[in-house]
């Protein structure tokens, strides 16, 4: 039986452990990338190579001294770096002395055929294809469902009165959809995770700020990377809606809310007409919508030497002038710590919640006259 | 009065300044140059919405700052592909995006976009939309993208016979007859990197010279014959995407597999994207070959000419000692 690992990314482990074992493998569940991951990954990596690359390797060793012999991931699309990730890590595994196999998905629509021969040399259990495409259907909604949970999570938590409620609740519903496996199960679970976040204690009455987050999708997806980000801001009363999931963006909240109904490519198309890879075009255009959405912020985070995000991050003080939207950045690399980055985000919250003060403060005026 | 084109003396600088000197030049508008890179000119690029970029877009934004107010107009096209393989970098498809939203009393951009993939004119057709804002004449521009295109691979021939950029675009400009270079050299090094690095003696901290100065002849990127380059394999199943990447690699695989040379030294930048796979793989494939010395130098804006000399210096060092025992054995 193969030995499978795949990059940690959020809660998605949970809907590919899920399509890996009942293709037949066993799964060696990636660790939440932590301090030992990251030493790992610096010391083998090459200096310069963007954080998720760093954290990807550091994840590949801890597995494999578990006896993961297969690593399934994906190329990317888009010209960046993380094309190459899968290949340099497996030379550095190599090299090392590890021989592990990698299967390295391509968008299925552009190579059917690579896709399909990497899917059977998955298929241990031998299933039928048919089986195999309601499998990855459930895996789907699986994720779908997963990403619901965290949504719902960056509202509440800022609302919460008893500070962590929201983070436990939303542990809880993982839980409840691992165990989930067939489509009415995931439902069920689905539903009762709605409903726990829904019983947590609010307080109707507290100021929230919203901020969108956009960025580099790795350090955006998982939140070890981003020293939880969302989390942190959350407990200081700031709703996060992040720019991307890993099922989709939220098109519904673009609809309602976007007099002008615009694509992320549309909107960043007078600042970045070219397609430069990574997410580089889309921070810009999420942070020009958050700008007509009047959100009263936006945070960029990417890891250090991203180049599509450093291109973006040139441009963004422009984007944040004309959308009167203030915008903060950080670089993500293993020495960034997370007080330096929490004395940063209270800064930029203080200064959020008073622009919005002083906003009310001249419209009531305006209404008083 | 003649209207004025400024060309940052950087990036694409050292590959085709002669090309769009001539072809402006026929054109009768004159073309100015920001002045060498040094810490002026790179304290005049220095920006907080920078502090993370590479040090050649921090080097680039210095040189557009110290001419942007001389000229009338910029040149800093979108070269997205030139060989149909390969693009160039994220940050060169975005220059003029970054240059336009980022600093203030620009004059107009010459940004014209160039992507020859499924497009065999498209270099002609980008030089005639440029040639345009200057003269009614297709036939002039015509003529004039010709005698551009014929200068440049008499500099790129010169290049080649080993004279470096700044040599070969003097003998271009003077018709000077060509000095023998007669050197003693006991060793030959590659020194492989993009060429806004290798052929800026400042930002390369004068590492081509300092090498000369210990005895060891330098080859590099460009005076390769372009057979070479594109005929060594990286095995790779993917290709590098990006041009000068791609070709930094594949010419290291070159001389790793065929010799000719006593050592190598990639040259980088701090803060570069695509180096970091380039100089990883670099650092895998010489562990195949322990015969030939490898080094990394990777420069920053504050690199300062001592500690490189001693590196430079015990690199050389080694690679003789070898060679003589070498001789010996
Ligand atoms: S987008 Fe950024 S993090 Fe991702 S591969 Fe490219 S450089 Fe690395
Ligand atoms: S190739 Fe490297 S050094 Fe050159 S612009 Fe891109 S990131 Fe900077």
């Amino acid at each position: 039986m193969r030995k499978v690992t795949f990059p940690h990314m959020g809660h998605s482990y949970i809907a590919f452990k899920m399509a890996m074992e009942e293709m037949g493998n066993e799964v060696i569940i990636p660790p939440r990338p932590g301090k030992e991951t990251l030493d790992l990954g610096v010391k083998y990596a090459p200096e310069f190579a963007c954080l998720p690359y760093k954290v990807l390797l550091g994840t590949y060793l801890q597995t494999v001294a578990k006896g993961m012999d297969t690593i399934v991931t994906s190329g990317g699309v888009g010209p960046c770096r993380a094309g190459h990730y899968a290949h340099l890590h497996q030379a550095i595994l190599h090299n090392l002395g590890y021989n592990v196999n990698l299967i390295c998905f391509e968008p299925p629509k552009r190579h059917p055929i690579d896709f399909y021969r990497k899917v059977q040399s998955l298929n241990n259990a031998k299933l039928s294809i048919s089986s195999i495409i309601k499998l990855l259907k459930r895996g789907w909604h699986k994720l779908k469902a997963l990403d619901h949970m965290e949504k719902l999570s960056h509202q509440i938590r800022p609302r919460e009165l008893k500070r962590g409620t929201t983070s436990k609740v939303y542990l809880q519903a993982q839980r409840w959809l691992d165990e989930a496996r067939t489509h009415t199960e995931i439902k069920v679970a689905e539903a009762e995770g709605v409903k726990a976040f829904n019983d947590i204690p609010q307080d109707s009455e507290r100021k929230v700020i919203k901020v969108g987050l956009v960025g580099e999708i790795y350090v955006l997806l998982e939140p070890a990377s981003n020293l939880e980000i969302e989390e942190t801001l959350g407990h200081m009363g700031v709703e996060v809606e992040r720019s991307l999931f890993l099922t989709g963006w939220t098109v519904d909240n673009l609809q309602k809310n976007t007099e002008e109904l615009m694509t992320v490519t549309e909107a960043a198309q007078p600042y970045l007409p070219e397609l430069i890879g990574g997410h580089g075009r889309d921070t810009i255009g999420h942070t020009v919508i958050y700008g007509k959405r009047k959100f009263d912020g936006v945070i960029q985070i990417a890891p250090f030497t991203c180049i599509p995000e450093i291109v973006a991050r040139t441009i963004l003080p422009k984007v944040s002038k004309l959308h009167d939207i203030p915008v903060l950045t950080f670089f993500l690399d293993e020495q960034t710590g997370k007080a330096g980055m929490v004395t940063r985000l209270e800064a930029f919250v203080d200064l959020l919640k008073r622009k919005k003060q002083n906003i009310s403060i001249s419209q009531t005026a305006t209404t008083l006259n | 009065m003649t209207i004025k084109v400024g060309i940052p003396k950087t990036l694409f600088y050292y590959n085709y300044y002669p090309m769009i000197e001539t072809f402006f030049d026929e054109l009768g508008v004159e073309v100015v140059t920001s002045d060498s890179t040094s810490r002026k000119v790179i304290d005049a690029g220095v920006r907080e919405a920078l502090a993370d970029a590479c040090v050649p877009i921090k080097v680039f934004f210095g040189h557009v700052q110290t001419i942007k107010d001389k000229v009338d107009y910029l040149f800093i096209p979108r070269v997205v592909c030139l060989n149909k393989k390969t693009i160039y970098c994220p940050k060169f498809l975005a220059l003029s995006d970054m240059i336009k939203h980022s600093l203030d009393g620009l004059p107009e951009i010459i940004d014209n976009r160039i992507d020859v993939r499924g497009n065999h004119f498209a270099v002609w057709k980008t030089f005639y939309h440029i040639g345009k804002r200057f003269s009614n004449s297709k036939c002039k521009i015509f003529k004039a993208y010709l005698k551009a295109k014929g200068n440049l691979s008499k500099y790129q021939d010169l290049v080649k016979e080993g004279y470096l950029p700044s040599v070969a675009m003097t003998i271009l400009k003077n018709n000077n007859s060509k000095q023998k270079m007669s050197h003693n050299y006991s060793l030959r090094f590659a020194v492989l990197g993009y060429p806004y690095i290798v052929y800026d003696n400042y930002v390369s901290v004068n590492l081509l010279t300092k090498l000369n100065h210990l005895g060891v002849e330098t080859v590099t990127l460009e005076q390769l014959p372009d057979t070479w380059v594109n005929k060594a394999n990286t095995m790779l199943p993917k290709d590098m995407f990006w041009t000068f990447s791609d070709k930094v690699l594949r010419s290291s695989y070159h001389f790793f597999e065929h010799g000719g040379v006593d050592g190598i030294i990639h040259l980088t930048a701090f803060g570069c994207g695509p180096d970091s796979m380039v100089d990883k793989y670099m650092e895998l494939k010489s562990k195949q070959y322990p015969d030939i010395p490898f080094m990394s130098v990777t420069i920053d804006e504050h690199s300062g000419e001592a500690g490189l000399a001693t590196r430079l210096e015990a690199f050389v060092d080694m690679v003789k000692r070898k060679k003589e025992a070498d001789v010996n054995a």
